[in-house]
């Protein structure tokens, strides 16, 4: 695979340096170049996106299932990672250009088959959990406990 | 690009089509704001199974359902992946099954209910956003990526048929993505649809020995729905709103 200098940022694949830690992809390069699929993969992934909701069109290529083919990273155990996982490839490049992505709070971030475990539910997307968890409800029910008390004592 | 095609004999063309949309974008992007750009290509690749000239409905016969029988929910909890944990209060319900009792004559009928893909649906004019939207063919589906969770479609709609995601989703399907903070409802399986297969309710329905449920093309005279429909008188769920809904009921 060639890789483009676009910007110094990428200069860390051919130095080791303060650049991502791009994980090699596996299968033919992108015919349109890695330069402009860095540029603008958000852009193709959102105009097919629309095509397939709204046109019904299943053909299409630029979907983040046809992405993982070649790019998911893989464990030690040869599993593909979850975005849980700060080695997924969204997050390679995304924790690094701090560039936030909502994409895995609805679509999974395995391939179909690879189970997702609980711990990625905890991952914080765009929202933050809705529900309280177990130690929130137990200091909530503390503060109220106490004002029942402070209530009862007038 | 890796191509989704199976075979390689017709992963060549579909390489070479993509490859001249993609060098024209580029070039052109050169000239024209980017978002201008991949829009104004999206109209020449448009080529979906979203079809104006089909409406997609069903025909559920109540007299052929039966009240202890929910293969249907069954079969779309575990196709579209949303299995309740338990709490009715924030689990969500794409289809469920409704008993309903003739006061006066103590007759009792069952069928399910999931969202009536209406041509007037309600939860496409309240929308603010625009995130509930009407396909060419007539399904009424979310657009997730826009959708701001305000639940106004849920309020509007007579059906109750859509639900709230209020707690994060892992492992969901990938044809049917859903997570926290957005609003969902039955898509009529339209994956499944767009492949020109059934809803998986009505496989389940079939495959359990009741044929309650047909699946079929409304605007199609020859379809089975529509001859059924011909022959036999059939009720839409709330008739007086007008909402002319593409399921419909016989043998309430």
């Amino acid at each position: 695979m060639i890789f483009l200098l676009i910007s110094p940022a990428y200069a860390g694949e051919l130095t080791g340096g303060l650049g991502p830690q791009i994980p090699k992809a596996t299968g033919q390069p992108h015919p349109e170049g890695n330069a402009y699929m860095r540029r603008w993969h958000m852009s193709m992934m959102k105009h097919d996106r629309d095509l397939t909701m709204y046109n019904g069109d299943r053909g299409i290529g630029a979907s983040i299932g046809k992405c993982f083919e070649c790019h998911a990273v893989r464990d030690e155990a040869s599993t593909p990672v979850t975005f849980a996982n700060s080695r997924h490839f969204c997050r390679a490049c995304h924790d690094f250009a701090a560039v936030k992505i909502d994409c895995f709070d609805c679509h999974r971030s395995t391939p179909e088959g690879v189970e997702e475990p609980p711990s990625h539910a905890a991952v914080s997307g765009s929202i933050t959990p809705l529900m309280p968890d177990a130690e929130q409800t137990g200091s909530l029910q503390a503060y109220l406990d106490a004002l029942g008390r402070k209530e009862a004592r007038k | 690009m890796k191509t989704a095609t199976p075979g390689p004999a017709e992963q060549l063309p579909t390489v070479s089509r993509r490859d001249f949309l993609r060098s024209g974008a580029k070039l052109a992007s050169l000239v024209l704001a980017p978002g201008v750009t991949l829009m104004a290509f999206g109209g020449s690749e448009a080529r979906g199974a979203a079809d104006a000239g089909k409406r997609w409905g069903l025909l559920i016969d109540a007299g052929k359902c039966a009240p202890d029988c929910s293969a249907c929910v069954t079969a779309c909890e575990n196709e579209n992946g949303w299995k309740g944990s338990g709490n009715p209060e924030t689990d969500v319900q794409w289809i469920r099954k409704v008993t309903l009792k003739n006061k006066a004559t103590g007759r009792e009928s069952s069928m399910p209910v999931m969202c009536q893909h209406c041509e007037e649906p309600p939860c496409v004019d309240v929308c603010p956003t625009g995130a509930s939207f009407k396909r060419a063919d007539g399904i009424v589906l979310v657009d997730k990526h826009i959708c701001i969770g305000c639940r106004y479609c849920m309020m509007a709609c007579p059906f109750k048929a859509r639900s709230f995601v209020h707690e994060r989703v892992t492992n969901q399907k990938s044809h049917a993505p859903r997570g926290v903070g957005t609003v969902e409802s039955c898509t009529l399986c339209v994956h499944r649809v767009d492949e020109g297969r059934i809803p998986a309710c009505v496989e389940a329905c079939t495959a359990a020995g009741h044929g309650a449920m047909v699946f079929g093309d409304l605007l199609d005279p020859d379809s089975e729905i529509s001859k059924r429909l011909a022959q036999y008188p059939s009720t839409a769920l709330r008739p007086d709103l007008d909402l002319n809904p593409g399921v419909r009921y016989t043998e309430v």
